[in-house]
């Protein structure tokens, strides 16, 4: 789909924390002048042509007393499919990225307690046979996840 | 720590918020709580961060930033804190941690995620960055995405 000026000043706006209050859409349209209704048929366009993948909170799933970690696999060519059906069939895994290198699958475990990292990866081993490296957060250098539309 | 409505409120809302003109009193229905409830609830936690903001993910592809690279750095451990604390204050830097190395194969402790739309402009900001390390860097790689294979963020059980 395209989007002209005022779809990528909503998205640079909505990538922003939005206010808490009962009408937030109403406030963003102020700002952005245009009108409330004017702004969440756009918003809904933009997430069924899947340029939003989300809108609303994000978690922490540490804050919680969870725990998230980045995992990674060297899969096979031929078994990848396989693989990433049952990596996938865990809800444990948030996101997942192929990329170019010998450790080819990259994922996110997001867990509601620290253990639930180790069953998971673990569990993952056992189905796939092929090691899950893990790579915990040691020190986190930034947070603000932005990109300028 | 998150209690029992805590719990029921995340449920409701990890799908994300209707994209209604109030969006809050509609989840308060479905709680059967009612609005200012559930704002009181969401804002205490934001406060402790269990969110941490209300907001749009957007599909970096569909937004032109095709190349998406996972640069990767060995960096002298005496030296990361400092040099992490740079790298992530880079405006084209998304995100930027300290991660542990799997040795042997594995030597990189820095990881920090650039994106452009293209290749080029991803090496260009790359280089940048290497210029920072400087001689603190031992060994450095890169791995770009080629698809997203998953997509869906945290999913909380309704009952723990």
């Amino acid at each position: 789909m395209t989007l002209d000026e005022t779809d990528r000043a909503i998205l640079n706006r909505m990538q922003d924390d939005l206010p808490l209050t009962p009408h937030p859409f109403a406030a963003i349209a102020e700002e952005l002048g245009i009108s409330e209704n004017a702004l969440l048929t756009r918003l809904a366009r933009l997430k069924d042509g899947r340029v939003i993948t989300r809108f609303g909170p994000f978690f922490d799933a540490a804050a919680m007393g969870g725990a998230f970690c980045l995992c990674a696999m060297a899969v096979p060519a031929e078994k990848f499919e396989t693989v990433l059906t049952k990596v996938n069939a865990h809800p444990e895994v948030a996101h997942n990225y192929e990329r170019t290198h010998r450790l080819n699958m990259w994922f996110v475990l997001a867990t509601e307690t620290p253990e639930g990292i180790v069953a998971t990866a673990d569990a993952i081993e056992r189905e796939t046979g092929i090691e899950v490296l893990r790579f915990p957060k040691l020190q986190e250098f930034f947070i603000g996840f932005r990109v300028a539309a | 720590m998150i209690d029992a409505k805590d719990r029921e409120i995340i449920a409701a809302l990890q799908g994300g918020l209707p994209l209604v003109p109030a969006p809050y009193a509609q989840v308060a229905e479905t709680l059967g709580m009612d609005e200012d409830a559930l704002l009181y609830r969401l804002a205490d936690l934001k406060s402790r961060s269990v969110i941490r903001r209300i907001a749009a993910a957007p599909n970096h592809y569909k937004l032109g930033m095709t190349a998406n690279g996972m640069t990767v750095w060995d960096v002298k451990d005496d030296q990361i804190a400092e040099l992490g604390t740079q790298i992530g204050a880079l405006p084209f830097v998304t995100h930027c941690y300290e991660r542990p190395r799997a040795l042997p194969d594995w030597p990189y402790n820095l990881f920090a995620m650039v994106h452009g739309k293209d290749r080029k402009e991803v090496e260009k900001k790359r280089a940048e960055i290497s210029a920072i390390l400087g001689g603190a860097c031992r060994a450095k790689d890169i791995l770009y995405s080629t698809r997203i294979l998953k997509k869906t963020g945290l999913r909380l059980k309704a009952k723990g």
